[in-house]
């Protein structure tokens, strides 16, 4: 199961998306292929700055085996503010979270992968005020 | 193309069933729809099965010809085939299947879906997600039901829907599904009850989200002609279309849209030369109440924003003036993956030939509407008598 998530470490850890410079439009998670512009694409790498704005969410109650032990908790849909939008885990408290929060990116344990208990890592988002 | 009929119909019971295999669970089905169509199993020539993870539920690939060496089939070598779009791979067979007959390769052959799920215990609901982008959603610790949550709370922001109209999806369905003797869920629940039901990712709770279900379907298909020889009551497809979107809702034009079922419906309907308004039943993909929503508006049998004005005003209850999911749906009648696209053209054939006893509802057209995941596959199709 690990080597496919550590092939991607770069991009899931410093949010590393793409652009594409044909048509000005970025992208997160990154493709090597732009979907409005395919052979003319112009793909670069880009960080992004990690801020965003909550457009959506819902707190899991019944959570996956592996993240059992964090329930509940928040995932979102964030709106980067290049334009992207990704949906990611949202680190508050349930009563805090709503629409058009505004929130940034961190580095965060994501969860365990089976019994040797290898920790892996993700970006989460906190309230920007935070 | 050659004009496709419907010529046999079997399904297995939904639901958990501890005391038969993938194998035992296949045949039962099988044998209903091949002594409905009046078939000897030579006559078939060619099998299309959707099954959407047989290797992570059962560590058994090459269902294909499982299915077909169990059918008794092994020794007249017939072509058999697995199709896989996550929860659509009934639809993506009954669609390849089709395209066979119409094509005129050949003149009759098995739709089949199946899954057997309950063998890996609570772990089925994780191997479901593998519909969704495992790196960039499910690695995030999303699931499938947080995601129609996000959905639905935008969808309330947006056009005012509110919870109680999703519980009354999942209250009609169950009502329903009393009356299919195959279903799952025979008991009737309250508002109440689904209201007060624990959450599974806010705003949807327990009685929103379908079970995830052992159980498999079988569809005979013949061309026009072979038909007759068959049956006094085919039942034509009039239409099948197939659409894609991107894999990840977060990439989507619309979070409250599922473009993929808005342009398979529309190039059904040009197909089949009819409009949402001609179709009398449906049975739609509700694996989430909020998809069952969604899809009276992406199928066009009401305006963007209003789905919820159909549950209110009784519209696609069983006596209601389009009937939707008669069988009690995938929330009630269970939902068995890769056997929910056949198990819901089952049931619109029962209703179209007037078979469907207790939930029988009056109808010359139905539509089956299945999607894979959130929605980045969606297959519908057009029925007539
Ligand atoms: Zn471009």
């Amino acid at each position: 199961m690990l080597p496919r998530f550590w092939r991607k470490i770069k991009y899931r850890y410093n949010l590393i998306g793409t652009k594409c410079e044909n048509c000005n439009t970025y992208y997160y998670p990154p493709r090597n292929l732009c979907p409005k512009c395919r052979r003319k694409s112009k793909i670069v790498e880009v960080k992004f700055s990690g801020k965003g704005e909550v457009l959506s969410y819902s707190v899991i109650h019944e959570a996956p085996e592996n993240m059992k032990d964090q329930k509940p908790y928040i995932v979102a849909l964030i709106k980067l503010e290049e334009g992207p939008i990704i949906t990611a885990q949202l680190v508050c408290d349930s009563s805090e979270v709503k629409k058009g929060m505004k929130v940034k990116a961190v580095f965060r344990k994501c969860g365990e992968e089976g019994s040797a208990g290898v920790i892996y890592y993700c970006t989460k988002f906190v309230p920007e005020n935070l | 193309m050659r004009k496709v009929a419907v010529i046999g119909v079997g399904q297995s019971k939904f639901g958990e069933l501890w005391d038969y295999s993938f194998r035992d669970i296949v045949l039962s089905a099988g044998i209903e729809a091949i002594e409905d169509a009046g078939l000897e199993g030579r006559e078939i020539e060619a099998m299309y099965i959707g099954n959407m993870s047989g290797g992570r539920f059962l560590a058994q690939e090459h269902i294909a010809a499982l299915i077909a060496d169990y059918s008794g089939l092994a020794e007249l070598h017939i072509p058999s085939t697995r199709v896989e779009g996550a929860d659509a791979s009934g639809g993506l067979a009954l669609r390849q299947a089709y395209l066979a007959v119409a094509s005129g390769l050949h003149d009759i052959v098995i739709a089949a879906g199946a899954e057997k799920v309950t063998d890996v215990g609570e772990k089925a609901v994780e191997i479901l997600s593998s519909g969704l982008d495992r790196e960039w959603e499910v690695f995030n610790g999303v699931t499938l039901a947080s995601l129609f949550a996000i959905i639905a709370r935008l969808h309330m922001d947006k056009y005012g829907t509110r919870a109680e109209d999703l519980a009354m999806i999942s209250v009609k369905n169950h009502k329903n599904a009393v009356r299919n003797p195959k279903a799952q869920f025979k008991r009737e629940i309250s508002i109440d009850v689904a209201l007060s039901s624990p959450y599974v990712a806010e705003p949807l709770r327990v009685f929103d989200c379908a079970p995830v279900s052992d159980g498999a379907a079988v569809i005979v298909l013949a061309s026009e002609e072979v038909a007759r020889k068959y049956t006094d009551t085919p039942i034509y497809i009039s239409a099948s279309a197939q659409a894609t979107d991107y894999i990840a809702l977060s990439s989507r034009r619309d979070f409250t849209t599922m473009d993929a079922v808005v342009f398979a419906a529309r190039e059904a309907y040009k197909k089949a030369g009819i409009e949402p308004k001609d179709i009398d039943v449906a049975e739609v993909h509700d694996s989430f109440t909020i998809a069952e929503l969604l899809a009276y508006e992406d199928l066009g049998f009401v305006e963007k924003g209003k789905g919820a004005e159909l549950i209110r005003e009784g519209v696609t209850e069983l006596d209601g003036e389009l009937p939707v999911n008669p069988s009690g749906g995938l929330k009630a009648c269970g939902h068995a993956a890769g056997a929910t696209g056949i198990r819901q053209a089952v049931e619109i054939t029962l209703q179209l030939r007037g078979e469907a006893k207790g939930r029988q509802v009056d109808a010359e057209t139905g539509l089956t509407m299945n999607i894979g995941g959130t929605g980045a596959t969606a297959v519908v199709t057009i029925f007539r008598r």
